[in-house]
């Protein structure tokens, strides 16, 4: 078990340097050397003050040698620093992430979970009753095609545009102040609903059809023949695949987050939803580059974080990581 | 998210094997719904762009316009014609795709093949290799990547998309080339003194050459996917239109609080259709190769 | 006692029916272990299968099975399941991988009592006491899968298929993954649980006559889907009637060689297609005797005392 969970630990920790370093790398190394054209475009601006052009020049500490710069980088992450941003100067970048993160978290966390939970049922349903898996089956491989800002489009067309019931766009009123009052909480609430339905419904998708096919496979497992053959009810091998077929669907889960961020940030500039998505695109649109890696270097950490969690929840789940026999169940 | 195939390794591919495999193909419901939704827009953005009366970029047309029978698909609020944009941006996203598809398929195999076959210190390396790539949420890897191209074209696009997708394909082409390497007619080529290449090329491909099919189908589609998320995002390319930047460009516009729906349906519509068929084909051809799920 | 009467068991295919069993009459005495051999797809498996449960793709066509004089519901999967562990039990080809590797072995085993209406723990000291017989400590109970060799979970297996005193056991290759000392052990321990009563009778299927020559009592030759010829152990190996069983045993080159899915290299040709059988003795196009009458199919008669055969000449041939 400790192996295991070392044997991921190294993995996460290797990803977490080489995505450092990709992050250090990529403005400096680029085509076009993107550095330089981004200080003479700074320099040139005519509201660009002195303090930000020097700050550039010494973020980026270009004067130094490249080993001394790559040693400044890490040493800045450790300090919490991931630079200014140019959009909001001279705000820190963590401060617009700090702003930012609750909405997104508020929007990822339940949509991840419940998409799966509900998934995991609807799947496990699908491969139990034929009816209802011909209509799983095609609606869940649509919704796993179906581009997420796609459905955040439609959604906000057909039930904000059209009918009326939900807000297009914001994360709550603009009218209103940002307090903990409960009208703030409602028209929170009330921003969040179509956002979190697209999320939850492109994810849902995938999961449902993951849940069915692993169920279909674990009853066809030779230890689910051996229980019929002695006579076990469907209840007992039923419960048997659908614990067993978890397992792998956990596993996915750690895999899908990549995506499932992705699909979160697209979401989010449909409903111009003021989370880390809306923050990158504004970043892109001002070509405002630290607040685009920063976003980066955070779903990067959030996302080995989530992970490793999900490492621990599958010891413990799965007694074959346990007993030390097999290393890499994933 | 991609469907799990489960098929076995196909046995040495024999003539009256391939008849079979046509034979049970032809009768293939659900490969033959996907395949011909997939021809139909491959053949849109094959001949589209030939039928189109209009640039797709340039502003030459009444703005806002419903469908019609002049334009087609309506037109943008700047006055582009909808249809237009739409067929080349189908090009661009079978482009992307395509080569998206063949970068991921390329790597994943030779680290698929060399782990799996290798073993030992090569696999240990490859392997972990795979998972830290696996790992990294590789959509934003591309964020930064193309947040600092000046100039992105598809074929940049694509080649990053298929420098970040491989990893699953790996460890699955791996498993497959495990189980294959241990079979007599792999012992046999190594006894006779064949080279790691030839035994790849020669022995192992061509005997899971329906499940890398398979794989390059969702690489496929997935490439897709990522490219029309990030042009979305606003980082597509810089010199041509595609279904994202079309999504892209209307979202920005108001089209949503316009009601402008002939803008934004058509661009999500085809990428859920071709995604979906490419899903719908592989389930299909998984049922063909794997005489287990064929029979009843 | 079981009495399996004109069986009929067809796989469905796409391409069509293919008649695994066609129509198979024998049966098998209390205390009676039979042997059941042939080569692969001549049904022995079907066969064995098909008296506790039938696959998804296998089609009831025909015929009676009865156990202790009671007839079993084969085709009817819902009405099978009383008798299943309890009347008929099976240890599976797979036995290594019976075993649900997410649960300790103990509380899997409690829990399929529970869901039989028994109570685990008032057989768990009988459970123990069996376990130990095969030389398997308790402690295996508290233990996952994983955490048993091959053979230790095929022996717990064992144990637990023939925990309810089942009628009827139906063994099947339970050898063929085994090395040698291994089978030598399950074979011993497959006789001692019939000596001690905790099975009446028992179908031994396999590909491997050296094993039923040790522990079966009678042996059951079976042929592309029909029953070939079925003796006491000691007549087909010393006196084969039927010409496939000579060749069979003639074939293998030393007692302990296993004639598994590779073709039988002193028996030219192959078996015919199940799709659609030839009319006629099924042997006949391999078989070095066949004269006009093969045409006509050979009914299983008896031509001696518990031993019945299907071949024209099994008469003049029979030596003893």
């Amino acid at each position: 078990m400790l192996r295991y969970l070392a044997r991921k630990l190294i993995i996460y920790l290797l990803t977490f340097i080489v995505a450092v370093t990709i992050d250090w790398a990529i403005p400096r190394f680029m085509p076009g050397n993107p550095i330089d054209a981004l200080v003479s475009r700074i320099a040139l601006m005519p509201d660009a003050n002195a303090a930000l052009t020097s700050y550039f020049m010494a973020a980026f500490n270009l004067d130094q040698p490249l080993w001394r710069q790559y040693l400044n980088f890490w040493s800045a992450l450790f300090h919490g620093d991931l630079g200014r941003s140019i959009m909001l100067f001279p705000t820190p970048v963590t401060t617009l992430i700090g702003r930012a993160l609750p909405y997104t978290l508020g929007l990822l966390l339940p949509s991840i979970l419940l998409s799966w939970y509900v998934g995991n049922m609807v799947g496990a349903l699908a491969a139990r009753r034929k009816l209802l898996d011909n209509s799983v089956l095609p609606l869940g491989y649509l919704l796993t095609a179906t581009p997420y800002m796609w459905l955040g489009i439609l959604l906000a067309w057909v039930l904000g545009s059209t009918l009326g019931w939900f807000p297009l766009a914001f994360g709550y009123d603009q009218s209103l102040k940002a307090e903990w009052s409960w009208r703030f909480i409602g028209s929170l609430l009330y921003h969040w609903v179509l956002p979190f339905a697209s999320l939850f419904m492109v994810a849902l998708g995938g999961w449902a059809i993951g849940m069915r096919n692993m169920i279909i496979y674990e009853l066809e497992s030779d230890y689910a023949n051996y229980l019929m053959a002695l006579g076990a009810p469907q209840r007992l091998v039923r419960k048997y695949a659908f614990r067993n077929a978890m397992l792998p669907q956990i596993t996915g889960l750690a895999l899908q987050l990549g995506a499932v961020v992705g699909g979160a940030l697209v979401t989010e500039i449909v409903f111009s939803y003021p989370g880390l998505g809306w923050l990158v695109l504004s970043g892109i649109q001002n070509q405002d580059y630290f607040v685009i890696q920063g976003v980066f270097l955070f779903i990067i950490v959030g996302v080995l974080l989530a992970n490793l969690i999900v490492d621990i929840v599958y010891v413990v789940v799965d007694p074959r990581t346990r007993v030390g026999l097999q290393g890499d169940a994933a | 998210m991609t469907s799990t195939t489960g098929s076995a390794p196909a046995s040495p591919a024999t003539k009256t094997g391939r008849n079979e495999i046509l034979y049970f193909a032809l009768r293939n419901t659900k490969l033959l719904i996907g395949a011909f939704v997939f021809m139909v827009f491959l053949l849109g953005a094959i001949f589209g762009p030939m039928l189109a009366t209009h640039e797709p970029l340039t502003f030459d047309a009444p703005p806002g316009l419903p469908p019609s029978a002049g334009y087609w698909f309506g037109t943008t609020l700047f006055g582009q014609d909808v249809f237009s944009q739409f067929v080349h941006g189908l090009r661009s996203s079978f482009i992307v795709g395509a080569l998206g598809g063949i970068t991921a398929a390329v790597i994943g195999m030779f680290v698929g093949f060399f782990a799996g076959y290798r073993g030992g210190i090569v696999d240990e390396v490859l392997n972990m290799l795979t998972n830290v790539v696996l790992v990294i949420p590789t959509f934003a890897v591309l964020l930064v990547v193309a947040a600092y191209l000046s100039v992105r074209g598809l074929g940049t696009e694509a080649m990053f998309i298929g420098l970040t997708s491989w990893p699953w394909a790996a460890r699955a082409i791996r498993a497959q080339t495990f189980s294959l390497t241990s079979r007599d007619f792999v012992g046999m080529a190594r006894l006779n003194g064949e080279s790691t290449l030839r035994i790849i090329f020669g022995e192992i491909a061509p005997n899971m050459s329906s499940y890398l099919v398979m794989t390059f189908i969702l690489l496929f589609g997935g490439a897709i996917l990522t490219a029309a998320t990030l042009d979305f995002i606003g980082l597509g390319p810089t010199d041509s239109i595609s279904l994202g930047l079309m999504m892209n460009y209307s979202v920005m516009n108001a089209a949503l609080q316009l009601g402008m729906w002939w803008w934004f349906v058509p661009p999500g519509l085809a990428i859920t259709a071709i995604v979906g068929s490419l899903y719908v084909m592989n389930v299909g051809l998984d049922e063909v190769f794997n005489p287990k799920l064929r029979a009843l | 006692m079981l009495a399996v009467s004109d069986l009929k068991i067809h796989y469905r295919t796409l391409a069509g029916s293919v008649k695994a069993l066609d129509g198979v009459s024998f049966a098998v005495g209390d205390g009676e272990i039979m042997g059941l051999a042939g080569e692969s797809g001549c049904g022995k498996s079907t066969l064995g299968k098909a008296l506790i449960r039938l696959e998804e793709r296998m089609m009831f066509v025909g015929g009676q099975v009865a156990l202790d004089g009671e007839r079993l519901p084969i085709a009817d999967d819902r009405a099978m399941n009383p008798y299943r562990f309890r009347k008929v039990s099976i240890v599976p080809q797979y036995a290594m991988s019976a075993l649900n590797p997410t649960r300790r072995i103990g509380r899997m085993i409690d829990e399929l009592l529970a869901a039989r209406g028994l109570k685990g723990s008032t057989l768990r000291p009988e459970l123990e006491r069996r376990l130990a017989i095969l030389g398997l400590t308790p402690d295996v109970l508290g233990m996952y899968p994983i955490e048993l060799s091959g053979g230790m979970k095929q022996r717990v297996v064992m144990v637990l298929s023939t925990l309810l005193d089942p009628s009827l056991l139906i063994a099947d290759e339970v050898t063929s993954a085994l090395d040698v000392a291994s089978q030598k052990k399950v074979a011993g321990a497959l006789v001692e649980f019939r000596d001690r009563g905790y099975v009446k009778s028992m179908i031994v299927v396999t590909h491997d006559l050296a094993i039923l020559a040790q522990i079966a009592d009678s042996i059951l030759i079976m042929y592309a889907g029909k029953l070939a010829e079925k003796a006491p152990t000691r007549t087909i190996v010393e006196a084969p009637a039927h010409p496939y069983t000579r060749l069979l045993l003639g074939s293998l080159p030393e007692v302990g060689i296993r004639f598994e899915e590779k073709r039988l290299p002193g028996i030219k040709g192959r078996p015919p297609s199940l799709l659609s059988p030839p009319v006629g003795c099924r042997f006949r196009d391999r078989c070095p005797l066949a004269f006009g009458k093969c045409v006509e199919e050979p009914p299983f008669i008896e031509i001696a005392a518990g031993h019945q055969v299907a071949c024209w000449k099994a008469d003049a041939h029979a030596q003893g």
